[in-house]
C-alpha cells in the first residue's frame, strides 16, 4: 500500500510540471505587454523596458518558464501588483477560506448524492424514485449564482434566518457557530449541482451493478435484500463512483468561483476574477498552479481509496 | 506439390507494462516458434485450451499481428510485412463470433462487396453478379443483401462470413472456431457447408477450435498446442487415438463422451505456468505425470514419433 | 432515424423538453423580426420599473431598458454561444479521442496524456486562465468554455472506440483491404456517432450554464450588449431592491438547461440499446409472479415442478421462456436437463427459486414444490430462507458470479452467516473446510483471496464450495462447466459427481452437452422451444431416443474416435418463443411431421419415460413393459 501511495506520489510530479507549462505557456499568449498594462497611465516607455527587465520580460520564453518555476519552487509565486503582496501569501489566506466552502460542499454531495443515488435505484420507478429524479433534474439544470442569489431573497432577505453574506460577522463574529450559520447557504447552493450529478451517476451505477450476475449469486445464497443493495452492489458501484467524486470535486471547486462571488466569500475564486478584471497577471498564474497542484494532490486521495476499494489494482 | 502455407520459426511476444518511453517491463511469449507447414487442399486444425496462443497464431497468419521472429510463405511467396490488405487476396480469415464480426451498421451488401472493391477493383455489374455467384454457393438467398446484421441468427450470420471470406478470392481460409457460438444442430451446416466448398473451390483451411471431436471429424492433420508451442501433429485419424504427447492424451481423455464413466484424468493440477515468470523446461511438466527431471531441466523441440506424427516430449506415450 | 423519433415522442418528458426547447428557440430566431423595444438603449427616467407596467411587460433594469427586449436578445445570444461552445467542443474532442482509441500504442499514450493533464485542472482555472491571456468577452469565454470541455469528450469517445476497434468487424475491414481512413470513417464512426450525440445533448446544457456563467462573473459578454449570464450579473448588486431583474434572466437560464437536459435524456435514452430493451431496470429480489393456475400440492421428491409456466414480458410481446415443464428430483438423484441455446432450460433452474429477472420476467403458472410447500408465490421471505440453504445454486461463469471486491473466505462465510448464526472464528474455520472439501490446495492461504487471484477451475470450485456451505438437499447447477476448459471441466464434474454420492445431494444439472449428462446424470430431460420433449433414464434416452428431435441432435454431435465424416445437421432452427406454433414446435424441421403435429401434441407417459410426439422414434412402451 505504502508503496502504491509512493509511486502515485511521484507519478503526480510530472502532472504538476505539465500544468505549469500549459499555464505558462496561456499567459504568454497574452497580446501586447503586460508591464504596459501593470503601469497603466505610468508607462512611459523607460518605465515599461525597466518593468519588463525587472520582471524578466526581455528573456527568452524557455528561460522565462525555468526562472518562473525555479522561484515557485523556492515559494516565491512573485508579487501581486494590484495588491501590493506576496502572491502566495494572499493565495493561501485565500485557498483556506475556500477550502472551508468546498469542503463542506463536497462533503454534502458525495452523502447526499450517493444516498439519494441507491435509493432512487433500490426503489426504481416507485414513487421515491420518481421524486429524486425530478429534484436531481431540477438540481442540475438551476444555475448555481442564480440559485445563491434566490436563496439570499428567501432565508436571508425575507425570513431573516441566515447572514445574507461574508464569511464572519463584522462584529462579535469569528467562532465557529458563526462560521457555521454564514457557510450554509453558499455551501448548501454549491453542493446542489454536484450532488445531482453523483446521484445521477450512482443511480446508473446501482443498476448496472444490480443486473450483474454476482448479485444474482448473493440472492441465491440467500442474502436478504438490504444486503444485497447495501453491501454487495453499492460496494462494487463505489468502483464507478469513486472516480466521479474525484471530478465532481474538481467541479465544486469550480462552482466556488460563482458563489463566492454571490456570497461575498473571501475565497481564491473571488480573487481570481479581480486579479483577471485587473490583469494581475503574476496573481492569476500563482492562483491557478496552486490550486490545480491542490487538487491534484487531492486526485491522488481518490485514487488511493479506489485501491483500498479494488484490489485489482495493482500497477 | 508445392505448399500452401510454410511457417518458420513463427512467434509472437507481447511486451507488458510498457511505459512512455523505453523498454517494456516484461515480456510474454504468446506463441513460441512454430515451424509449419500445410498443403494445397489440406485442412490442418489447431486445437488447445483457452490461452494456449492458437488465436494469436492465426491473427499473425492473416496479418492482423505483425510476428516477433519467424517468415510466413503464402503459394511460396514470403509475406514479411504485416499488411492485411496484401494478405488478404491469399488468405482469409472466418471469425468466431459471427455477430460482432459484421459491422452493424453496414447493409450485407456493402459488407460482402468490400473486398472486391478493394482487393480486386471490381466494376459494379461485375459485382453484383460475383456476389450473387458467392450466395448461391453458401446458400443464402439474395433478398438478405439489403439487410443489416442484427436480423439473422448466428448460423446465417457466420455464412455470411464465409461469403465475405470468399469475395476476396483466397486459396486459403484461417477458421477461428467457426461454430463454437453455435448450437450443435446448426453447428453441422455450417461445417457441412465449408466440407463442400473446399471440395468445391479446391480450399486450404486452418481449422482452429478447442473441441477435439469437431477438428478431429473436419481435419487432415491436427496440431496441438499447449503455452503457445506445438506440443503434438499427426494425422487426424491417429492424433487423439494413438497420441504421443501426455498432454494430448490428457486432452482426449478429459473429453465427456457418451459411455465412457466419470473418472477424474490422470494429471496433478490444472494450473498453466505463470505467463511472465516462466521456468525453463516442458511447460506441461507440473502437470505432467511422467515428467523428470530433465522435463524440467530442458524444453523437448518436436521430433518425428511415427511416419507422420511428430510430438515434443521427452518421455513419449507408447 | 424515423424509430428514433418515435421513441423519443413516446418518452413524455422527452417530448415536453423538446417542445419547450422548440418554443424558446423559435422565439430566439423571430427577435430581430419581433417588435422589441431597442434592448441597448437606456433612459434613466424608467429605472426599475416591475413587470407588467406599461410599455413594459418584464419591467425595466437599472439603466431603464426594457427587460423583455434584453432577455429575448440575451437568450438568443446564450442559445447561440453555448450551442457553438458545445459543437466545437464535441467536434475536436471526438476527433482526438477516436484518433487515440483507434491507433492506440503510442499514439493513444500520448493523446491521452495531455488530456489527463488538462483534466487535472478543474476546469473553470483553465477558463480562468484562457479569458485571462486572451482578454475578456463573449468570443473568448466561447473559447475558454469549448477548450476544457475538449478533453471530456475526448475520454469519453476514446472509450467507446477502443471498444469498437476491437471488435472483429474492423479486423474483417482490414483484411478486405480497406485503410485506416477508410475504417475510420465507414467502420467506426458510425458506431461512434450515436455516443457522441448522446454526450452532446447531455452537455450541451452544461455548456449554456458554463458560458452564462462567465459572462455573470463579468468575464464574458461586455456591457452593453448582454447576455443572460450578464444580464443576472449586472442585476446582482439591485438584487435585494429589484428582485425581478435578477429573476427574470436567471428563470430563463433554468428553463432553456431543463428543457435541454430533459430532451438530452430522451435522446440518450432512445438510442441507448441497453436501455431501449429495458436491460437497466432494476431485477426485484425475486420472480414476479401472476399465476392463471396453481397446481395443488403437496408434491413428491425434493424437488416437484409441476406445469411451470414462465414468461417475458418485454413490451408488447410476450416470450413463452417455459411451457408446462413438470420435473421432479428424488433424494440424492441427478436429473439433468439438456438442451441447445434459448431452449428455456436456465430459465426452468432459475425459475425454481424466483432467480429470473423480473421485469421482464413472469411466472405464469404452476408450481414447483419443495417439503410440500409451494414455492411459486411463496413470500420472499420464506424464498430467502430456503435459498443456499436447503437448495442451492451453482452458476456457469465462475467470475461473473463472484464479488469481485470480495475476499472468497467472505463470501462463504456469508453463505452461512445469513442462514445460521456462527460466531466469526468459526466461520473462517468453516470456509477453510469448505475450500478443503472441493480439493483447493492450500486452502488456509487461499481463503483470503481475491476472485481475480484464482484461476478459473478454482474459481468454479468456489462456487461449488458456497454451494455447499450450508449441506443443501438440492443443488441446481446452471452449465457449471460451460466456461471451463475441457481438461478443468473433467475434474470439476467428478469432483460433483463424488460430492453427491459422498452426501446423498440431489443435483438439477443443465447442460448442452451430451457426453456431460451421460456421465453425471441419472434420469434426463430434453427441452426444446420451451418445453420438455422427452424425459426418462439416461442410459435408455441416450440408447433409445423417442423424440426425433432427440435422436437427430445426437447425431449432429460429433464423438471424438470417429475420424474424418460429414456430421449430421438439423436444417432450419428453433422457433423464436414470441412466435411459437399451436402444435409439434419440431414439426417444421421434423421429417416425420404430419397434418395432425399442427395441434397441441401432450406428453404420453409409461412408468419410466415419458415422450411429446405423435409418431415417437420407437414406440416406448414396448421397452417400459
Amino acid at each position: 500500500m505504502g508503496g502504491y501511495i509512493l509511486k502515485r506520489l511521484v507519478s503526480a510530479v510530472p502532472v504538476i510540471l505539465g500544468i505549469t507549462v500549459i499555464v505558462f505557456l496561456i499567459m504568454a499568449m497574452i497580446p501586447g505587454d503586460p508591464a504596459t498594462a501593470i503601469l497603466g497611465s505610468y508607462a512611459t516607455p523607460e518605465n515599461v523596458e525597466k518593468l519588463n527587465r525587472d520582471l524578466g520580460l526581455d528573456k527568452p520564453l524557455v528561460q522565462r518558464y525555468f526562472i518562473w518555476l525555479g522561484n515557485m519552487l523556492t515559494g516565491d509565486f512573485g508579487r501581486s501588483f494590484s495588491l501590493n503582496r506576496p502572491v502566495l501569501d494572499e493565495v493561501a489566506e485565500r485557498f483556506n477560506a475556500t477550502l472551508i466552502l468546498a469542503g463542506t460542499a463536497f462533503v454534502l454531495c458525495a452523502f447526499l448524492g450517493i444516498l439519494a443515488g441507491v435509493i432512487s435505484a433500490a426503489r426504481q420507478y416507485g414513487w421515491a424514485d420518481k421524486g429524486i429524479t425530478f429534484v436531481v433534474l431540477i438540481g442540475i439544470s438551476v444555475p448555481s449564482f442564480f440559485l445563491g442569489m434566490m436563496m439570499i431573497l428567501l432565508f436571508a432577505v425575507n425570513l431573516r434566518w441566515l447572514p445574507v453574506s461574508g464569511m464572519f460577522a463584522i462584529y462579535g463574529g469569528g467562532d465557529l457557530p458563526d462560521l457555521l450559520r454564514h457557510l450554509v447557504m453558499p455551501a448548501g447552493a454549491l453542493a446542489v449541482v454536484a450532488t445531482g450529478v453523483i446521484a445521477r451517476l450512482s443511480r446508473s451505477a446501482m443498476l448496472e451493478v444490480l443486473r450483474q450476475d454476482f448479485i444474482r449469486t448473493a440472492r441465491a445464497k440467500g442474502v436478504p435484500e438490504r444486503g444485497v443493495i447495501w453491501r454487495h452492489a453499492l460496494k462494487a458501484a463505489m468502483v464507478s463512483i469513486i472516480p466521479v467524486l474525484g471530478i465532481q470535486a474538481g467541479f465544486v471547486l469550480s462552482g466556488a468561483v460563482y458563489i463566492e462571488i454571490v456570497f461575498q466569500w473571501p475565497g481564491v475564486g473571488r480573487m481570481l476574477v479581480d486579479a483577471i478584471l485587473k490583469r494581475d497577471i503574476l496573481l492569476v498564474q500563482g492562483g491557478v498552479v496552486f490550486v490545480a497542484a491542490c487538487y491534484v494532490m487531492f486526485n491522488i486521495l481518490v485514487d488511493v481509496a479506489q485501491s483500498l476499494l479494488d484490489p485489482r489494482i495493482k500497477t | 506439390m508445392t505448399a500452401a502455407l510454410r511457417l518458420t520459426d513463427l512467434s509472437k511476444t507481447f511486451p507488458v507494462g510498457k511505459p512512455l518511453l523505453g523498454p517494456p517491463k516484461a515480456h510474454v511469449r504468446a506463441v513460441r516458434p512454430v515451424t509449419l507447414e500445410v498443403q494445397t487442399g489440406e485442412t490442418l486444425g489447431i486445437v488447445g485450451e483457452s490461452g494456449c496462443g492458437k488465436s494469436t497464431l492465426a491473427r499473425m497468419l492473416v496479418g492482423l499481428q505483425r510476428p516477433t521472429t519467424g517468415q510466413i510463405e503464402i503459394e511460396g511467396r514470403a509475406f514479411d510485412n504485416a499488411d492485411p490488405a496484401a494478405f488478404g487476396r491469399m488468405i482469409q480469415y472466418v471469425f468466431q463470433d459471427p455477430i460482432s464480426s459484421l459491422n452493424p451498421r453496414k447493409s450485407i451488401r456493402r459488407i460482402v462487396e468490400t473486398p472486391l472493391v478493394r482487393l480486386h477493383s471490381m466494376g459494379s455489374s461485375e459485382r453484383t453478379a460475383r456476389i450473387a455467384e458467392i450466395f448461391a454457393s453458401v446458400n443464402l438467398r439474395e433478398e438478405f443483401l439489403d439487410r443489416f446484421p442484427h436480423e439473422f441468427s448466428g448460423g446465417q450470420a457466420q455464412r455470411i462470413g464465409i461469403a465475405r471470406a470468399l469475395a476476396a478470392n483466397a486459396r486459403i481460409l484461417v477458421l477461428d472456431e467457426p461454430v463454437s457460438a453455435l448450437d450443435v444442430s446448426v453447428q453441422a451446416q455450417v461445417l457441412n457447408l465449408l466440407a463442400r466448398l473446399k471440395r468445391e473451390f479446391n480450399l486450404t483451411y486452418l481449422f482452429i477450435s478447442h473441441d477435439l471431436a469437431v477438428v478431429e471429424a473436419v481435419s487432415d492433420r491436427v496440431a496441438v498446442m499447449y503455452f503457445g508451442a506445438v506440443v503434438e501433429i499427426g494425422t487426424a485419424e491417429r492424433i487423439f487415438t494413438a497420441p504421443r504427447h501426455p498432454y494430448t492424451k490428457l486432452l482426449a481423455g478429459s473429453a465427456p463422451v457418451v459411455g465412457r464413466p466419470l473418472t477424474p484424468p490422470e494429471a496433478k493440477g490444472t494450473e498453466l505456468p505463470d505467463p511472465l515468470n516462466q521456468p525453463p523446461g516442458c511447460a506441461f511438466a507440473p502437470r505432467c505425470t511422467r515428467a523428470t527431471e530433465l522435463c524440467q531441466r530442458e524444453e523437448p523441440r518436436l521430433k518425428r514419433m511415427e511416419d507422420d506424427q511428430l510430438a515434443a516430449c521427452h518421455h513419449p506415450v507408447d | 432515424m424515423i424509430a428514433f423519433m418515435k421513441l423519443l415522442a413516446r418518452n413524455r418528458l422527452a417530448l415536453a423538453g423538446g417542445i419547450v426547447l422548440s418554443l424558446v428557440v423559435l422565439v430566439a430566431l423571430l427577435v430581430p423580426v419581433l417588435p422589441l423595444k431597442p434592448p441597448d438603449v437606456t433612459n434613466t427616467a424608467e429605472r426599475f420599473h416591475r413587470p407588467f407596467t406599461e410599455g413594459h411587460l418584464l419591467g425595466t433594469d437599472h439603466l431603464g431598458r426594457d427587460l423583455l427586449s434584453r432577455l429575448l436578445w440575451g437568450t438568443r445570444l446564450s442559445l447561440a454561444v453555448g450551442t457553438a461552445a458545445a459543437v466545437i467542443a464535441a467536434v475536436i474532442g471526438s476527433a482526438v479521442g477516436i484518433v487515440a482509441g483507434y491507433f492506440g500504442g503510442r499514439t493513444d499514450n500520448v493523446i491521452m496524456r495531455g488530456v489527463d493533464m488538462l483534466m487535472a485542472f478543474p476546469y473553470i482555472l483553465l477558463a480562468l486562465a484562457i479569458v485571462a491571456a486572451l482578454g475578456t468577452g463573449l468570443l473568448n469565454a466561447l473559447i475558454a468554455v469549448a477548450a476544457v470541455n475538449i478533453p471530456f469528450f475526448a475520454r469519453n469517445i476514446r472509450g467507446v472506440t477502443v471498444g469498437i476497434a476491437h471488435k472483429e468487424f474492423v479486423d474483417a475491414a482490414r483484411l478486405a483491404g480497406m485503410g485506416h481512413a477508410r475504417i475510420l470513417l465507414q467502420e467506426i464512426l458510425p458506431n461512434v456517432v450515436p455516443v457522441i450525440v448522446i454526450a452532446m445533448s447531455t452537455t450541451i446544457g452544461w455548456m449554456i450554464l458554463e458560458t452564462a456563467g462567465l459572462s455573470f462573473l463579468g468575464l464574458g459578454s461586455q456591457p452593453p450588449q448582454a447576455d443572460l449570464g450578464s444580464m443576472l450579473g449586472e442585476a446582482r448588486s439591485a438584487l435585494i431592491t429589484s428582485p425581478h431583474t435578477s429573476v427574470v434572466p436567471g428563470l430563463m437560464i433554468f428553463i432553456i438547461v431543463m428543457s435541454i437536459n430533459l430532451l438530452g435524456d430522451g435522446v440518450r435514452d432512445a438510442l441507448d440499446p441497453r436501455l431501449r430493451s429495458g436491460a437497466l431496470t432494476r431485477p426485484q429480489p425475486a420472480t414476479t409472479v401472476q399465476r392463471a393456475f396453481a397446481p395443488e400440492g403437496p408434491g413428491r421428491g425434493t424437488l416437484d415442478v409441476r406445469d411451470l409456466e414462465t414468461q417475458f414480458h418485454v413490451g408488447p410481446r410476450i416470450y413463452r421462456a417455459v411451457n408446462e415443464v413438470s420435473l421432479q428430483v428424488a433424494p440424492g438423484e441427478c436429473l439433468g436437463i439438456i438442451g441447445e441455446s434459448g431452449c428455456g432450460k436456465s430459465v426452468t433452474a432459475l425459475s425454481i427459486m424466483g432467480l429470473v429477472s423480473s421485469p421482464p420476467g413472469v411466472i405464469t403458472g404452476g408450481a414447483v414444490f419443495h417439503d410440500g410447500q409451494d414455492l411459486i408465490g411463496a413470500p420472499y421471505d420464506t424464498l430467502r430462507r430456503l435459498r443456499g440453504d436447503k437448495v442451492a445454486y451453482i452458476f456457469q461463469d465462475p467470475l461473473a458470479t463472484l464479488h469481485p471486491l470480495t475476499r472468497i473466505g467472505e463470501q462463504l462465510a456469508e453463505a452461512i452467516r445469513v442462514h445460521h448464526a456462527v460466531p466469526k472464528a468459526e466461520l473462517r474455520r468453516r470456509a477453510i473446510e469448505l475450500l478443503k472439501d472441493v480439493r483447493i490446495p492450500n486452502a488456509e492461504a487461499r481463503v483470503d483471496n481475491f476472485p481475480h487471484e484464482l484461476s478459473g477451475g478454482m474459481r468454479q470450485r468456489v462456487g461449488i464450495a458456497m454451494a455447499l456451505a450450508n449441506e443443501p438437499e438440492l443443488i441446481i447447477a446452471d452449465e457449471p462447466t460451460t466456461a471451463l476448459d475441457v481438461t478443468v471441466q473433467a475434474q470439476i464434474l467428478s469432483l460433483l459427481d463424488d460430492l453427491r454420492r459422498d452426501r446423498g445431494l440431489a443435483i438439477l444439472f443443465i447442460t448442452h452437452d451430451f457426453g456431460v449428462v451421460a456421465q453425471l446424470c441419472d434420469r434426463v430431460a430434453v427441452m426444446y422451444a420451451g418445453r420438455v420433449v422427452e424425459e426418462g433414464p439416461t442410459g435408455d434416452i441416450l440408447e433409445r431416443p423417442a423424440h426425433p428431435y432427440t435422436k437427430r441432435l445426437m447425431a449432429c454431435v460429433p464423438e471424438l474416435g470417429g475420424g474424418r465424416r460429414d456430421l449430421a445437421a438439423i436444417p432450419g432452427l428453433p422457433p423464436a418463443v414470441d412466435q411459437l406454433p399451436m402444435g409439434c414446435a419440431f414439426a417444421p424441421r421434423c421429417d416425420k411431421a404430419a397434418k395432425a403435429c399442427t395441434a397441441p401434441v401432450d406428453l404420453t407417459r409409461s412408468d419410466k419415460r415419458s415422450v411429446r410426439c405423435l409418431f415417437p422414434e420407437d414406440a416406448i412402451e414396448r421397452h417400459s413393459a
